[in-house]
């Protein structure tokens, strides 16, 4: 791994999560991220913000890989994390996402109950020995995701016929019920209404005691209101990385500075 | 030079533009009107037919007469031996067939110049053989009288049901004018009269001379026993293949061709994947001629390509967001696919298969290839095994066969097949309806 210096002034408070170094994604002949370097701390939350096709939610989906689905995908570089590469052939993307969890811009639950929306996660990877133990981990998740007083009473109601918000939290709740150690959220609140989208900023705050987040948004309002790092990628660059506050009050590039006044983007 | 400004008249006054558009629309709203209408109209005349002319056939013409089952002519020796009993062929019972007949002649009072021999014409050929095979399987009620209600010959069946009349028997030898004033008689009498006939319906195939015989059951069983094969092979192959080629077949050239064949399978006519079944099954696999089996084997082939398209089909509409929900909390493909893809998709496949089903229950060419013609079963086979192995008929084929028979008592039950291939269409598409209510009806 080669040493790299990512910011003057980044002041790390948490050991390194996630390392990335010479990132590159190619979709077929499109170079979609270019020389990538980042590193995400534990127990922080880091917002990627940028224009449309600047190559963040890529970028994220190459945390958990789940760009191998996408047939002409390549992705080049080292992203390693807890020091292991997790493009190494040995790694099983299956096993890496387990530990990386993900939460999607739209609300996906499983045309399922709410009970089994979150117990899936659980089952598959054999986390509860016995049916209380899975009640245990889906209370536990729902908990932490803020919706437990709203469905408790109906657990076995369909995921589906939730409210957008509320179904974005259990999708939030399905993914913390495997316990990963890190948290990825595309865009989670974009299909969601201001009201829903402060539940789920509030819960991205507590989840931070736990894991490493990283969330893409298009509203810079909320990278500032949500993270304490920030990432400013443009046309498949990293731009600029660091403290949140630092960012969006004196930026050092002058292409974040645009951006962040509303010049581009 | 100012911009041509667009003066804009009443609107309570359609311009002339607006009325063209408003015309051209309501003739097309009447061309599609015109278009169902007809089809509506080719639906009724066909349903109108084939109940007109098909329902005939679940009527027969039946006579019922005492007969004594005279121990001298059926037991000469007298012991009640069950083998001297099997030696009287069928011919030896129609002397007591025309007795009988002449008792109930002079019983009623009808006045006849035909002898007995000509009275018994009447009668199926079929009939002496009921009579046998229930004196072998009764032989203790040799020498009693006992009712019998046997069918009648065709043209009887045919003179009740007005396609025979007294015109047309001019050169018919098969019945005279006096045999239908015997007929008449018995008809005033009530010993002689249609009704209800099971037989049509439960019956194996008869020969030319015995219309009046002949019944689908059979053949029915022998398309059952198809879609059971076509069922077991054709759905968990025809989904295993589309789960592949839709969720993990990597997407190249190979997979391209074949996707275009398996497009280019479903047009080929049938009759191509019937002479597939002869060379391949029966003339190189040596499996035995007319068999359900083979017949099942090659619908499969047939069957498997509706099956692929429409489960594909139904995969892709699946949204991608479930996958990709799936794969988020670390399920594998192949879990994410068996947990969630295939739940989704399975009403759409289960139409799929059903419609593949009853095309399949419905193809006559490719049948007639491996000689699943009619008049092959005379009896309905008595295990899976025989169901499967044993020559047999399917309803199609059936129908088809009667319906280039020569006797019009032949035509009338292709018809009545008809009604019958029908109501198992009908019925197979309102279990593929209520599958489908019932799997989306979850969320």
């Amino acid at each position: 791994m080669k040493d790299h210096q990512i910011s003057e002034t980044d002041v790390t408070t948490h050991p390194v999560k996630i390392a990335a170094r010479d990132v590159q994604v190619y979709y077929g002949d499109n170079h979609a991220i270019k020389d990538v370097n980042v590193d995400i701390e534990d127990k922080t939350v880091t917002a990627f913000i940028g224009p449309s096709g600047c190559g963040k939610s890529t970028f994220l989906r190459c945390i958990n890989r789940m760009n191998d689905t996408i047939d002409v995908c390549r992705v080049m570089g080292d992203i390693r994390i807890d020091g292991e590469d997790i493009y190494d052939r040995v790694v099983d993307p299956v096993q890496l996402r387990a530990k990386v969890g993900m939460v999607f811009q739209k609300p996906n639950p499983f045309p399922k109950s709410i009970y089994d929306n979150v117990a899936y996660g659980p089952r598959i990877h054999g986390l509860a020995r016995n049916k209380a133990e899975l009640d245990d981990i889906v209370e536990r998740a729902l908990k932490r995701a803020a919706i437990w007083n709203e469905v408790k009473d109906r657990l076995s109601a369909p995921g589906t016929g939730l409210s957008g918000g509320q179904q974005q939290r259990l999708c939030i709740a399905r993914a913390v019920a495997t316990e990963p150690a890190v948290l990825l959220m595309d865009e989670p609140c974009s299909a969601l209404d201001p009201i829903a989208t402060a539940q789920v900023e509030e819960l991205i705050d507590e989840l931070r005691q736990n894991f490493s987040v990283v969330i893409v948004t298009h509203s810079m309002q909320q990278a500032a209101r949500v993270s304490q790092k920030t990432a400013f990628f443009h046309l498949g660059n990293l731009v600029e990385f660091g403290e949140t506050d630092k960012i969006f009050t004196s930026p050092e590039d002058p292409r974040t500075e645009s951006y962040i006044t509303g010049r581009i983007g | 030079m100012s911009e041509p400004t667009r003066t804009h008249g009443s609107l309570l006054i359609q311009d002339a533009r607006t009325r063209n558009r408003n015309r051209a629309e309501t003739r097309f709203k009447m061309y599609g009107i015109a278009a169902i209408s007809i089809g509506l109209l080719m639906l009724t005349i066909l349903l109108i037919t084939i109940i007109g002319r098909g329902t005939g056939a679940f009527q027969q013409t039946f006579v019922t007469l005492p007969v004594e089952l005279s121990a001298a002519k059926l037991d000469k020796k007298g012991n009640r031996d069950l083998a001297d009993i099997k030696k009287v062929s069928t011919f030896g019972y129609t002397p007591l067939m025309s007795a009988a007949l002449e008792a109930k002649v002079a019983q009623a009072g009808i006045e006849t110049t035909l002898k007995p021999k000509a009275m018994a014409a009447i009668l199926s050929k079929n009939a002496a053989a009921t009579l046998r095979y229930y004196v072998l399987a009764n032989p203790q009620m040799i020498g009693e009288v006992v009712e019998f209600t046997f069918l009648t010959n065709s043209r009887v069946d045919g003179y009740l049901k007005g396609r025979v009349t007294r015109d047309s028997i001019a050169n018919d030898k098969n019945i005279n004018a006096a045999q239908l004033d015997l007929v008449d008689g018995l008809i005033a009498d009530g010993a002689l009269k249609k009704q209800f006939n099971l037989a049509f319906i439960t019956g194996a195939d008869a020969s030319d001379a015995r219309p009046e015989a002949a019944g689908m059951g059979v053949s029915m069983i022998g398309s059952l026993f198809m879609m059971l094969v076509v069922l077991v092979l054709a759905l968990p192959i025809g989904v295993a293949a589309s789960i592949y080629l839709e969720e993990f077949a990597p997407k190249n050239w190979i997979t391209d061709i074949i996707e275009v064949n398996i497009s280019n399978l479903a047009a080929v006519p049938s009759i191509v994947f019937g002479i597939l079944g002869l060379a391949v099954f029966i003339n190189y696999m040596h499996l035995p001629n007319s068999a359900p089996l083979v017949g099942g084997l090659v619908l499969t082939l047939m069957t498997l390509p509706t099956i692929i398209i429409s489960t594909r089909a139904s995969l892709k509409s699946v949204p991608p967001s479930i996958r990709d929900a799936a794969l988020g909390v670390g399920a594998s493909k192949m879990q994410s696919v068996f947990h969630h893809v295939l739940p989704l998709a399975a009403p759409g496949i289960l139409t799929g298969t059903i419609i593949g089903l009853a095309q399949a229950l419905g193809e006559t060419a490719p049948l007639l290839l491996i000689g699943m013609v009619g008049f092959i079963a005379s009896n309905a086979p008595d295990s899976i095994s025989s169901g499967l192995l044993d020559p047999n008929s399917a309803m199609p084929a059936q129908i088809y066969e009667w319906a280039k028979r020569a006797d019009p008592a032949f035509y009338e039950r292709a018809w009545g097949g008809i009604i019958i291939l029908l109501v198992f269409l009908i019925t197979m598409n309102a279990i593929a309806i209520m599958l489908r209510r019932r799997f989306e009806r979850r969320w």
